[in-house]
Order: structure tokens, then C-alpha cells, then sequence
């Protein structure tokens, strides 16, 4: 084979091994969490969604081009109180009927920091609570995965990718019940997101 | 009745410590739901799912109290049952 045939086919391979993968949020083991809590007198409101979807674009190779979009459905949102469920998603507080979904979509990183698998980054993006959208930057650690999604679906074979994320908001940037009820409950909510996402291979 | 109302008032309170003590004197809220973590071995991502239990919180006691409170308070709007004395007083008619 002639050096003029080997390198359109060296070019063409190291395309294919770096171009960004498309996960898929949608986890049908349902373990995809968001917590949330907000600190209150008698107890804190400690709650999760597990309605989670998105897809996230990533490249091993490039971690800081990352992009995506992860999708809450709001009425996942669930408290362990009826009560306070009820309340959560009545039209006082979320409105889940009016804005059915929590969103976050993915836009730079920064501050990237990979060791070996894992990438600590500063991603900055669009955050839509309550019908407002806001700018935010969250710190996130993204973890690759190579090969491992048929360690978790044995038909399937591709990469995984977990996202973790920690960050807190103001009740009040995204109007829900601005200014009001701060002595019962806090006007700061705390959001832990851990998820994992598919790349199937073909 | 003023007795069975108070019966009924110490029973609630009874019952209802008692319910709240067994199932571990949860000082939060009532549940109707408690959260399970289930750990994913590949990506160690802790899941959280809901298993149904009732759980009763001090919103709980407060409600049976405030019930066996009202109960003993109706109780005093009922009056003793007077003891009756079918005996007649001894009068003399021939004076």
C-alpha cells in the first residue's frame, strides 16, 4: 500500500475516533436523579425528579467543546409529604401544568481540568425554571465511560457518560413565590444532579 | 356519655402516641413515602426511588390531640345524671 493511500485512511480513522459522541439521557434503568433541597424550620424539603432526558454532545478528545441539553419534567418532582407535593406542583409554587419542564442547556466550559477519565470543567448555559430563563455557570465533573454501557445493558454495546453537578439557585431569579414564605421555607434551593448517559454503537 | 366522650379522648391520644412511637417518632412531617437509594455499580450514580409506607409526624399528633382535646372539652357540655330518690317525705296529714 503506497504512503498516498494510507494517509486519507489515517485521516479519515482519526476523524472517526474524535468526533464528539451524542448521549442519550434517557435512562431506562431509571437511576438518573435530580435531588433538591431546600432548608425549612421543622424539616428540610428534601425532594427528587427522576423524569430526566437530554442529550449531551461529547468528545474524549476535546472535553471543552461539550454541549448539550439535559430536560427535567417537572411533574417528576416528588417529595416523600403529599402535602407538600400537592403545594409543589400546585400554581402557587412550580406550576407544573403551565411549565412542564426544568432545562438546562449546555453552551461553554471552562477551567477544564481532565485526569484520565474524569473531566472537571465550569460549564456555562441556560438554565429555565418556572417559565425563566436564566444564564448560569455550574461547576460539573463529567466521567467517560469507554465500552461500559453493556456492562449495564448486555445487548447494547457503546460509552457512557456520567454527569455530576452540584450547585444552588435563587427561589427568587426564577419567581417562585419571590420575597414570600422565606421564614418556612429557604430562599435558596440546593439542586445535586448525577446522570448518566448512552452512545450506543451500531 | 361525658364518660364516653372522655374514654374516647384518652383512647385517641393513646392510640396515636402509640402509632407515632412504633413506627420511630418521625418529628418531621407526616409521609406517605419514604426514599430508597439504589447504588448503580457501572456508573456509581445513587438512585433514588419512593417505596409507599406511612410514616406519621408531629402534623399527625397534632391532629389527634387537637381531636381528643375537643372531644374531652364536648364532654363538659354534658351533666352529671342526678341521682334520683323515689323515696317520699313522711308528713303527717292528721295535723
Amino acid at each position: 500500500m503506497k504512503l498516498i493511500h494510507v494517509i486519507p485512511l489515517a485521516t479519515l480513522a482519526t476523524a472517526v475516533y474524535a468526533a464528539p459522541e451524542s448521549f442519550d439521557f434517557k435512562d431506562p434503568k431509571g437511576v438518573n436523579t435530580a435531588t433538591f433541597f431546600l432548608d425549612a424550620p421543622l424539616e428540610s424539603v428534601n425532594g427528587s425528579a427522576s423524569g430526566i432526558s437530554g442529550t449531551v454532545s461529547f468528545d474524549p478528545e476535546n472535553p471543552a467543546a461539550t454541549t448539550g441539553k439535559i430536560v427535567v419534567a417537572a411533574d417528576s418532582l416528588t417529595v416523600p409529604n403529599p402535602m407538600q407535593k400537592e403545594h409543589l406542583h400546585s400554581a402557587t409554587w412550580l406550576d407544573v401544568a403551565k411549565y412542564p419542564e426544568i432545562t438546562f442547556e449546555a453552551k461553554t466550559l471552562a477551567n477544564v481540568k481532565t485526569d484520565g477519565n474524569v473531566t472537571a470543567a465550569e460549564v456555562t448555559g441556560t438554565f429555565t425554571l418556572h417559565g425563566v430563563a436564566k444564564e448560569i455557570t455550574v461547576p460539573v465533573k463529567l466521567t467517560f465511560l469507554k465500552d461500559k454501557l453493556s456492562a449495564r445493558m448486555p445487548k447494547l454495546k457503546g460509552d457512557l457518560l456520567v454527569i455530576r453537578a452540584n450547585f444552588t439557585l435563587s427561589r427568587d431569579d426564577f419567581n417562585i413565590q419571590k420575597g414570600q414564605y422565606e421564614d418556612k421555607v429557604s430562599p435558596t434551593i440546593n439542586l445535586t444532579l448525577s446522570i448518566a448517559g448512552a452512545a450506543v454503537q451500531p | 356519655m361525658k364518660r364516653v366522650l372522655r374514654s374516647l379522648s384518652l383512647l385517641i391520644v393513646l392510640a396515636a402516641a402509640i402509632t407515632w412511637l412504633a413506627t420511630g417518632a418521625n418529628r418531621g412531617w407526616t409521609k406517605t413515602s419514604v426514599p430508597v437509594k439504589t447504588l448503580d455499580e457501572v456508573t456509581g450514580i445513587e438512585g433514588i426511588t419512593y417505596r409507599q409506607k406511612f410514616l406519621p409526624g408531629v402534623d399527625f399528633l397534632g391532629a389527634a390531640f387537637g381531636s381528643a382535646a375537643l372531644l374531652a372539652a364536648a364532654s363538659f357540655f354534658f351533666r352529671k345524671p342526678n341521682k334520683t330518690n323515689n323515696q317520699q317525705p313522711i308528713t303527717n296529714n292528721n295535723q
